[in-house]
């Protein structure tokens, strides 16, 4: 019998060269990771394998993320890649029960971008960081030559600070917990292809891009410490952030496809286009592991905030050395999530 | 989604695998094939399998164009693509098949070359209208369903007078690969008791090309759509037939299918295409009259006349079992590569590179199964 690796074979470090797929959320990005970044800045925070570091302080607990926006095209039905920025910044802080309390943001400009996209990029970011309450309080600017960059790249870093008795870590999902889903997934990805030049189609859906550190301060205070973890499921979509989490925490996951939301527009264009909802991104939802007697708490909690109206529980953790993430489908058999392998949609976030 | 939702409806899905349980005799097996990718995809998306009794086994055929594609024309494209002047354009899912020494034309594309994924034929024309610069080469690949597409950019570039667009031929034809599968003669060959036949192929050829596999080869064929409850009922369509002594073409697929097919897309690809005497399948090895090429009238879109292409065969991996997978000898976990040095990541044989391929659809969805999971629920009999 086969044993598998879940990470596939290791990197040719020696000939093989960057493409597509070591950026898309799947497989290949993790192995990218594995293999060139923790291999050579090895420690513990990175090795704990979440989209943030906390580390104590005197007097306290901090947060820190940084990430980086490259979204094509630039402007989507219902945001930008600058509310974007901020929103997934502060998103990254959030899953680890923090509050966020100071972003950077620094811009790579290509020679020859309009102004004017930029001022609205601009607009849209200082925007959406009012509305958090995060201001953007440091920031840098480079030039590089036409054809160097695709308009503007955005680097962003967030700091934040957790409750000192918060450890929430994608290491920590136990059998038996419950899998919450905070909303009906694929919206971001589905909003972002729609403009796509060479895919235009005609649809309502927009980008759920949103700041969810209130939701997750709501759910905190309704149960905290039954919390084991929570992720936002953006490149490689909820498919990516379950396998994620049961690779780290060596445990399998069984959903159920009937109880994970999808808007009725999402999946038509998702079927028109051939793509599976699990896989496409979402930039305003997150994934939330609990102990099961909190999960219904959790649950109402999230609810009751505007951002999780919709919430769900999808399914629960289970022993399984393979770590798989199955699936019981809407026609009733079984089958495996698998992570996205190469890439659905290049840079959608 | 209307007009989707209803054909997946697990309700009616499990009152047809009771009738399915039912009338299954015990004291028989019963192998089927879907030929295509689809059918393939839509076996392990659904689950299928949890919903048949075990004297049914599905046998994955060979029909995803991408798996069936030999490594030497995978080399051919990416030797195109280095060509300075060739912008080559490509469906998505051939970015990552394996040549030989492990090249793709993802990799390509990464070392330079001018590759451009586009999800139509039209998307190609539009590059060779608006870039009169570049040599526009469409990687022109898959079924009879695929064709009538490739037949219409070269009708386009034809009007539009584009002197810069080509195409490198690829298509190839479902019943020729069909007919080889019922004449292997190896000894391990398995007996097929019958055939869910492809969807969206007989779209266009309609159900009349397969008679002669009831006639001649005594198998029943059912044409089924890509919905898994069409798929539910054509294996139930067929195990009566097989029960009943009977073999006959019968068409589950009749919101989409007819006898004849679409009389227009034939005429079109007879036109323009013609039969090329033969042309290696990827796992299934040379074919006679099982692929199409442009016909002299055409010559000046046909990227193999404009270009130096010379085919040079390449060998897959000798411990790639995809040859006997794809004729049902053999499932994808008897391979030895399978999960290890072959993944969806690195895809060393065919039916990894696609994922409508037989071991692609068994990784994604079914490999669980491998492992025997007490929990999941079989319908019992």
């Amino acid at each position: 019998m086969n044993k598998y690796e879940p990470l596939g074979r290791k990197l040719d470090l020696r000939r093989g060269c960057v493409d597509l797929s070591h950026g898309a959320g799947g497989r290949a990005m993790a192995r990218l990771i594995a293999d060139v970044f923790h291999a050579a800045f090895d420690n513990d925070f990175l090795r704990a394998g979440n989209d943030q570091s906390a580390f104590d302080v005197s007097g306290g607990r901090m947060v820190m993320t940084t990430d980086g926006y490259v979204v094509s095209p630039l402007f989507f039905p219902g945001g930008d890649i600058g509310d974007l920025a901020v929103n997934g910044t502060i998103n990254d802080i959030a899953m680890a029960g923090a509050k966020p309390l100071y972003m950077s943001a620094s811009f790579i400009l290509e020679e020859g971008f309009p102004l004017a996209d930029l001022q609205r990029i601009a607009q849209s970011m200082g925007e959406a960081s009012r509305a958090a309450q995060v201001p953007i309080i440091t920031g840098d600017t480079k030039v590089v030559e036409r054809g160097k960059a695709d308009g503007v790249f955005i680097s962003t870093a967030c700091v934040g600070v957790a409750p000192v008795d918060l450890d929430l870590s994608g290491d920590k999902a136990r059998p038996g917990d419950v899998v919450l889903l905070s909303g009906p997934i694929g919206d971001h990805g589905v909003a972002v292809m729609s403009r796509r030049e060479n895919l235009a189609f005609e649809t309502e859906v927009l980008s759920d891009t949103a700041a969810l550190h209130e939701l997750v301060a709501a759910m905190i205070d309704a149960a905290g410490a039954s919390i084991r973890l929570m992720r936002d499921p953006t490149r490689g979509g909820l498919a990516a952030t379950l396998n994620e989490i049961a690779h780290q925490s060596r445990v399998g996951v069984r959903i159920s496809e009937s109880a994970i939301p999808v808007r009725a527009q999402v999946a038509a264009a998702c079927e028109l286009l051939g793509l599976d909802p699990l896989f496409v991104a979402n930039e305003g939802k997150l994934v939330a592991f609990v102990a099961p007697e909190a999960a219904e708490t959790v649950l109402a909690a999230m609810r009751a905030h505007p951002l999780g109206e919709k919430s769900a529980r999808i399914g629960e953790v289970i022993e399984d050395d393979h770590c798989f993430v199955q699936m019981t489908t809407g026609f009733g058999g079984g089958r495996i999530v698998d992570w996205l392998s190469g890439e659905q949609l290049p840079r959608i976030c | 989604m209307k007009h989707v939702d209803e054909y997946r409806d697990g309700e009616i899905a499990r009152g047809l695998a009771r009738r399915i349980a039912a009338e299954a005799r015990e004291d028989h097996s019963y192998r089927f094939m879907e030929f295509c990718g689809g059918h393939t995809h839509a076996i392990s998306r659904y689950g299928i399998e949890d919903l048949l009794p075990a004297s049914i086994r599905m046998i994955h055929g060979p029909g995803c164009p991408v798996c069936v594609l030999p490594m030497g024309r995978i080399d051919d494209a990416i030797s195109l693509a280095k060509r300075p002047e060739v912008t080559l354009c490509t469906y998505g899912d051939l970015m990552r098949v394996p040549g030989s020494n492990g090249a793709s034309l993802l990799k390509t594309k990464a070392a330079g070359a001018d590759i451009r994924m586009v999800y139509s034929t039209l998307d190609a024309i539009a590059i060779a209208s608006n870039e009169p610069e570049r040599q526009v080469v469409f990687f022109a690949i898959g079924f009879e369903t695929t064709t009538p597409p490739t037949a219409m950019a070269i009708r386009l570039a034809q009007k539009k007078r584009l002197t810069n667009f080509t195409i490198f031929c690829n298509h190839v034809l479902t019943p020729s690969a069909i007919q080889t599968i019922l004449e292997a003669s190896d000894p391990d060959a398995v007996k097929i008791d019958g055939f869910v036949g492809p969807a969206h192929v007989s779209t266009i050829i309609g159900t009349a090309p397969y008679r002669r596999f009831a006639s001649e080869f005594r198998k029943p064929v059912v044409v089924a759509g890509f919905e898994p409850l069409d798929v539910v009922q054509a294996i139930l369509m067929l195990v009566r037939q097989v029960n009943q002594g009977r073999a006959e073409i019968e068409n589950q697929y009749i919101r989409a299918v007819t006898e004849d097919g679409n009389r227009k897309a034939l005429d079109e690809i007879a036109d323009i295409f013609e039969l090329r005497e033969t042309f290696e399948w990827r796992g299934l090895g040379e074919i006679p009259r099982s692929a199409l090429r442009l016909r002299e009238p055409y010559a000046q879109f046909d990227a193999e006349r404009r270009f130096p292409v010379v085919t040079k065969p390449a060998r897959d991996n000798p411990a790639c079992e995809c040859g006997a997978i794809l004729r049902g000898v053999k499932r994808p976990q008897d391979c030895k590569l399978f999960g290890s040095a072959c993944t969806p990541e690195t895809p060393m044989g065919a039916c990894m590179v696609s994922s409508e391929g037989s071991c692609a659809a068994y990784w994604a969805y079914g490999r669980f199964r491998q492992f025997e999971q007490p929990s999941m629920q079989r319908v019992s009999r």
